[in-house]
């Protein structure tokens, strides 16, 4: 009776999280007729095909826009930013965490509060920055920018991650013969592998869904990412042309929806063990 | 192979301080214990002898060399076990074992050597390609002491290394450690909050409590001769009975201390003991197989509600009836007299 009930709640939050890429998924491949006779037919059915499927929008999106292109732009900005941060956010986590004594706490902590500024009050004077440096319209603006989300929130997760791993060992590390330095790179790298995993998946993440900063700085479709380009070049005016929306969105989900799937546990870990230990 | 010297050694955490003013002298190839509850400061001592911690002011010698100001832990010549036993997860026992040998950049057909050697003196020979995840508790603890072995240290440091294991485990580990140390006589300093470790692994022990030494002895000085009511009431299990007596041939302030296992029914005493005799009113008989705890309030106490504990061996037959008040006796050489307001121990 436990298991039923048990399962009959699994299902139903497998549907919940589920329909939404179904909608995409059958909204992309829907002939316009079917889309839009439900507003003025009662009796039309929504979630099923009416109308034989049709490779129309899909056509649309990769013929008549610069999809490729945005998403290779998307993919280039992401690796920048991953790099950057990775770069800057672990040694500084590391450093706080294990180095800084009792102000690495406190300094964390201010860190951390600089990611709680929103985007819409930073992007006026950003945008006055990335002029002074002649970066206008240029993909080189958003891996500037964009670090500046991904690095606070990283290197809280870091220390917070690193609280979670005892310290005892790279004590161990100390005492076996290795300075701080050797220490540092030789064994807490294979001890924070998790740590480094939610830091790639969270800037990933951050940087794939932006969308203020990007409008502010870029102006040509050809430099557009997806979450900029795909919205531009499909609502028009009034018009959104959902069929060949819904196939962007899902190009791009289902292939994060697997990396996801392939690293949660890992991702959880990390993220739980910052959160809770926080 | 050396000593260690500890001078007026304190360490502060904030307005805490954790080590207060300790002065030790630890002999070349002597198994020291710092026994203490935890808080003692015993860990901490520990960890500024290894060097993870600054002390904030004294001094530590290891093998007559002043090491307490800028010398790392890699170059105090020390090998440190800890509670967790902090294996390298992402390696092999073999690898675990030979990480300190490559610090050194020891030759490869040495550490295999080193390694196999150490191995088999702890008999792990055959968990070498093993990784620390699939190993039991004690065979990691004794990984955990191989790695410690192949440093060749003048010095070990062990920091609660048996509590992770269950109660059957630690009495063999406990004799193997001994055994070990005997062996290779190298200088050791044993952190435990055991006093049943602390007695049967220790040359000598030291009592510590908030941060401040309160006794240092070999376990039978430290047993039968504690110098205050804390380290009387620390060691020993169950810990010595403390009594005022309404007594005027003692000095006032003056308590009386003696072992559990000491007070006994008067009959079972010869005639030419000299004996202090107690009216024991016996609340209630506990049966442990080998011992039997006697508890009870002796009339002749200023406090007559506080308990008393006797232990009375197996061997004693003679049925206690609880709710009755018995003749119970200590041999006046086993009574030890403290001060009641300092807890030091007063010569009567």
């Amino acid at each position: 009776m436990k298991r039923v009930a048990l399962y009959a709640a699994a299902l139903g939050f497998t549907l919940f999280a589920g329909f939404p890429f179904y909608w995409m998924l059958i909204t992309t491949f829907k002939q316009n007729r079917d889309l839009y006779v439900g507003a003025s037919d009662l009796s039309h059915i929504p979630w099923i095909f009416n109308d034989p499927p049709t490779l129309e929008h899909v056509k649309l999106l990769f013929g008549q826009t610069d999809f490729l292109r945005w998403v290779l732009n998307t993919l280039l900005v992401v690796a920048a930013v991953v790099v950057i941060t990775v770069a800057v956010a672990v040694p500084a986590g590391y450093s706080l965490a294990r180095l800084a004594g009792r102000w690495g706490e406190r300094l964390g902590m201010g860190i951390f509060f600089t990611y709680l500024i929103p985007p819409t009050l930073l992007f006026v004077p950003f945008a006055r920055l990335v002029s002074v440096l002649g970066l206008q319209d240029s993909l080189a603006s958003l891996i500037l920018i964009y670090p500046t989300m991904t690095i606070p929130f990283c290197t809280w997760l870091v220390m917070g991650f690193l609280r979670s791993v005892p310290w005892e060992i790279e004590e161990q590390a100390m005492i076996d013969g290795y300075s701080r330095l050797a220490v540092i790179v030789k064994v807490a790298p294979r001890l924070i592998v998790p740590g480094i995993l939610t830091v790639i998946v969270f800037s990933f993440t951050l940087v794939l869904q932006e969308f203020v900063y990007a409008l502010t700085f870029i102006s040509s479709v050809d430099k557009m990412t997806v979450s900029l380009g795909v919205p531009i070049a499909l609502v028009r005016g009034d018009v959104y042309h959902w069929g060949a929306l819904m196939a962007a969105a899902l190009f791009t989900s289902i292939p994060l929806a697997i990396v996801y799937n392939v690293f949660i546990d890992r991702f959880i870990q990390g993220f739980t063990m910052g959160a809770v230990k926080g | 192979m050396a000593g260690i010297e500890i001078r007026n050694l304190r360490k502060q955490f904030g307005d805490l301080p954790a080590v207060d003013g300790v002065n030790l002298s630890i002999r070349d190839g002597e198994f020291l214990v710092l026994l203490g509850s935890s808080g003692s400061g015993k860990t901490t001592l520990l960890r500024m002898i290894a060097g993870l911690e600054h002390p904030t002011a004294g001094e530590i010698h290891i093998g007559g060399e002043r090491v307490d100001g800028d010398v790392p832990p890699r170059a105090r010549g020390i090998a440190m076990v800890f509670q967790s036993y902090a294996l390298y997860p992402h390696r092999t026992v073999f690898q675990n074992i030979a990480f300190p040998l490559e610090a050194s950049r020891t030759p490869r057909n040495r550490i295999e050597e080193k390694v196999r050697w150490a191995a088999d003196m702890f008999g792990i020979t055959r968990y070498l390609d093993r990784y620390p995840r699939q190993l039991s508790g004690g065979e990691r603890q004794r990984v955990a002491l191989c790695r410690a072995l192949v440093r060749d240290p003048k010095v070990f440091l062990l920091d609660e290394p048996l509590a992770n294991l269950d109660a059957k485990l630690r009495n063999t580990a406990r004799d193997d450690l001994k055994q070990f140390q005997r062996r290779i006589q190298t200088t050791t300093v044993y952190v435990t909050h055991d006093q049943v470790e602390a007695m049967g692994l220790g040359d000598r022990i030291v009592v510590m409590e908030h941060g401040k030494v309160r006794q240092v002895g070999t376990p039978q000085e430290v047993y039968e001769d504690p110098v205050d009511t804390f380290v009387a009431t620390f060691v020993g299990q169950p810990p010595m009975n403390l009594l005022a007596l309404r007594d005027a041939s003692l000095p006032p302030g003056t308590l009386v201390g003696f072992r559990p296992e000491h007070l006994l029914p008067r009959n079972v005493f010869g005639p030419g003991e000299e004996l202090a005799t107690f009216r024991f009113a016996v609340r209630r008989v506990e049966y442990l197989g080998s011992d039997r705890y006697v508890y009870g309030a002796v009339a002749e106490s200023a406090a007559p509600e506080a308990t008393i504990i006797a232990k009375l061996p197996g061997t004693i037959p003679l049925t206690i009836p609880e709710g009755e008040t018995h003749e119970f006796a200590v041999p006046r050489r086993l009574l030890r007299y403290f001060d009641a307001d300092t807890g030091l121990r007063r010569r009567p």
